[in-house]
């Protein structure tokens, strides 16, 4: 049935803007983390998003068009970090320099913004089919 | 004279079918509006109908049109002697891709304000689909309870 894949369709969809909140989170809170090397200093991580024909939703009346969402994998940007000197820090390096992460906090908010915006789309979507499925059930009961 | 429920709905019930097909292709464009390459897709709902009026693919298939005869119709894939590809009520081959308005860096042709209105526009009208239905059924108790 197909008002049934909805839910299945707009859940993946909240699932992964759910885990691209996360990220967002987790980058937000690394932005001022330093650390003794460019190589373990904190690098801004970020989802990939790829859209799902998987087997089950393949064979319903839309056929392919049924594409759920999932995160196929995590990034972590390459944009390298800043170095600054301070050498009173106790993570500086030999030569008093210590490393920042690469998080562009004004990036993230922006992204955090889209995020939460197509996670309130989805949850209309969820909303609204919920109300047609009652809507159909409640048929001839008038 | 037989009294026949298909007909008597007329061609609301299919509408319904289809309307509900759109919603679940209008979901799956706006839980993939950040999916990069992802391209929109919407059903051609005139075709659509009028291929549900006419029984799907034409495979022992009793429709609205069907006349009076309890021919078994084939609505999902798991029943017997139904292939993925060949419903009672495919809207597969009326799929067809949106053309964008913008141009996207990413591939993906989903503009979600468009995806939105159009997921609110189809909730309206198969909202009126079953009020049809609704008021079919309430004529229906009328003539049955007078």
């Amino acid at each position: 049935m197909a008002i049934t894949n909805i839910f299945d369709i707009a859940g993946s969809g909240m699932s992964a803007e759910s885990v691209r909140l996360n990220t967002v989170a987790s980058n937000l809170a690394n932005a001022d983390s330093v650390s003794n090397s460019p190589q373990t200093a904190y690098k801004a991580r970020y989802p990939v998003f790829q859209a799902v024909q998987d087997a089950l939703a393949g064979t319903g009346p839309t056929g392919a068009a049924d594409a759920s969402v999932k995160v196929d994998g995590i990034v972590q940007s390459t944009t390298p970090g800043t170095a600054s000197y301070d050498p009173g820090n106790p993570l500086a390096d030999a030569n008093g320099y210590v490393y920042s992460s690469n998080v562009n906090t004004v990036e993230q908010m922006a992204d955090m913004i889209s995020a939460s915006r197509s996670y309130q789309n989805d949850a209309d979507v969820l909303n609204t089919s919920k109300q047609l499925m009652l809507d159909t059930l409640k048929l001839g009961q008038s | 004279m037989s009294f026949n429920l298909d007909s008597y709905l007329g061609i609301q019930p299919d509408a319904l079918e289809v309307y509900s097909q759109r919603a679940d292709v209008l979901a799956a464009n706006i839980a993939n509006a950040d999916t990069p390459g992802y391209l929109a897709k919407d059903i051609d709902f005139r075709a659509a109908l009028s291929a549900a009026g006419q029984g799907g693919e034409g495979q022992g298939a009793s429709g609205p049109a069907g006349g009076g005869s309890l021919q078994p119709r084939i609505t999902s894939p798991d029943d017997l002697g139904a292939s993925s590809s060949q419903g009672g009520l495919s809207t597969e081959q009326f799929l067809k891709y949106r053309v964008p308005l913008a141009p996207s860096l990413d591939g993906n042709t989903v503009d979600s304000q468009m995806e939105e209105s159009a997921f609110a526009e189809n909730n309206v009208r198969y909202e009126a689909a079953l009020t049809f239905i609704e008021s079919d059924f309430s004529n229906l108790n009328t003539v049955i309870s007078d």
